[in-house]
């Protein structure tokens, strides 16, 4: 039940979009999306709902802070919410 | 290289891992942290990760499965509505889910009319086109109660739709294992999806409170396993900060369209959580200003008559659901696991859903050597 899982918008029909999960195709309802989504957008979906609109640029944060953390100790890093000097 | 690849990318697991490795080698100690979520769980037995954590670090899994923690009197309430005649719609993982007297499977092959959705949105399809009164046995964390509020907040709402609420604000529980004094939670895992909602600044205070990090992980090998990396530094470094390791899902504010339909329809309230005890704040319980759908106020004289609320954790007396879903006990721990308490009998909680921890380390073979991290050769 708790499962968020990612898919492709195909077609926006109004409130309503065609996702492509893998080729499953599914009506996900785009009431609660975070930004506006065409055809070709990521989105997370999560019980028939879009809960985000995964954006390209966000997918080449989290691939940069995969490439981050096999460092050791950065400094800092993508994803730091407060900047606290390390002793 | 697809997307999907690149976050189960065998090389790059294997340098996290080795990272991971070196940061406990150089710890001289133990380290424990909590997740807090049923598919963090799923994937950290799927893809084998728990067996290749390094030595001494603990990962357990906290109050992470909504169905785990639904209390056996809400079911109880459900089964009443469905014995006098309401037509039930839930998810699928909580049909099996005992109340004190059988489960809604249990009532369902007794003639109770108990259906299994996907999507909340059929709920309002199946009550368009029904005539009778339909409750929506409404299940899950903030990421889930958000459709919820979301189809009762939709144009034409069918009269006859009510919601019987179990939605869980899962940072309350967060809260309670943060004070119980024996847990010795060092640092916390949070959930991606449900992050995506609520946002990662939702977690400063709660850094700031308990002077223990949190960094939010996705659900792919490397989300988890770079999570763990960002943690066990923050912990050895002694660093109470929020990390937002699922930078393409989660922002700080989080989906304000979300939160802001999430909160018309539901407040926070107390309650309990089946093998927890109390939890302050941690029911999702819908407005008054919904009462028009609101299962527990429509059907008030019926759930009256359904009987007395149990004692919170009134389970099985050699259960240990409670000590495992905060941090105090492993799966292995119990003398019921994998014996009396087995996915077709569950005794406790963490057994009944495919999101909860005993039922996850049954199905994957998960034994006490992986616990210590210590099963390679």
């Amino acid at each position: 039940m708790c499962l968020g899982v990612p898919g492709q918008v195909v077609e926006v029909m109004g409130t309503v979009a065609l996702v492509d999960f893998c080729g499953v195709r599914r009506k996900v309802a785009l009431d609660i999306v975070d930004e506006p989504v065409g055809p070709g957008d990521h989105v997370l979906v999560h019980v028939g709902f879009a809960i985000r609109r995964i954006a390209p640029e966000d997918l080449a944060e989290t691939l940069a802070f995969f490439e981050a953390m096999t460092e050791a100790m950065p400094e800092t890093t993508p994803g730091d919410d407060t900047e606290v000097p390390r002793s | 290289m697809s997307a999907p690849l690149q976050f189960r990318d065998v090389a790059r697991g294997r340098a996290l891992q080795a990272r991971l490795d070196a940061l406990m080698a150089g710890a001289g100690r133990p380290v424990t942290v909590m997740h807090v979520c049923g598919s963090h769980e799923q994937a950290i037995a799927r893809f084998g990760l728990r067996a290749r954590f390094p030595e001494g670090l603990a990962v357990q899994m906290g109050p992470g499965c909504p169905v785990c923690v639904t209390d056996a009197p809400q079911i109880d309430a459900c089964i009443a509505l469905a014995e006098q005649g309401a037509r039930i719609l839930t998810y699928g993982d909580m049909l099996r889910v005992p109340g004190q007297a059988g489960s809604l499977e249990d009532a369902r092959a007794a003639g109770a009319r108990v259906e299994v959705i996907y999507a909340a949105t059929q709920a309002v399809d199946i009550a368009r086109a029904a005539g009778e009164p339909v409750v929506f046995f409404a299940t899950g964390f903030e990421t889930t109660a958000v459709a919820t509020a979301s189809i009762l907040l939709g144009p034409d709402v069918p009269p006859n739709l009510f919601v019987l609420s179990a939605h869980k604000w899962v940072p309350a529980a967060m809260e309670v294992v943060a004070r119980d004094p024996e847990t010795g939670i060092e640092g916390y895992l949070a959930a991606g999806h449900a992050a995506t909602i609520t946002g990662y600044g939702l977690f400063q205070p709660f850094v700031e409170r308990h002077r223990r990090p949190v960094v939010v992980a996705g659900f792919e090998p490397l989300d988890i396993l770079s999570g763990l990396v960002r943690l066990v530094e923050h912990v050895l470094a002694g660093e109470a900060k929020v990390t937002n390791a699922f930078p393409r899902c989660v922002s700080r504010e989080g989906n304000q369209r979300a939160l802001e339909v999430l909160f018309r329809v539901f407040a926070l309230g107390d309650g309990d959580w089946r093998g927890i005890a109390h939890v302050p704040e941690g029911e999702l319980r819908l407005r008054p200003e919904l009462a028009a759908h609101d299962a527990e106020v429509h059907f008030a004289a019926a759930l009256g008559a359904a009987g007395p609320r149990l004692a919170p954790g009134a389970d099985a007396a050699d259960c240990r659901c409670g000590a495992i879903m905060t941090g105090r006990a492993q799966p292995t721990d119990c003398a019921l696991f994998g014996a009396r308490c087995r996915p077709e009998s569950p005794v406790g909680a963490c057994m009944i859903s495919t999101e909860g921890v005993c039922r996850i380390w049954h199905e994957h073979g998960v034994g006490p050597r992986a616990v210590v991290g210590s099963a390679r050769a």
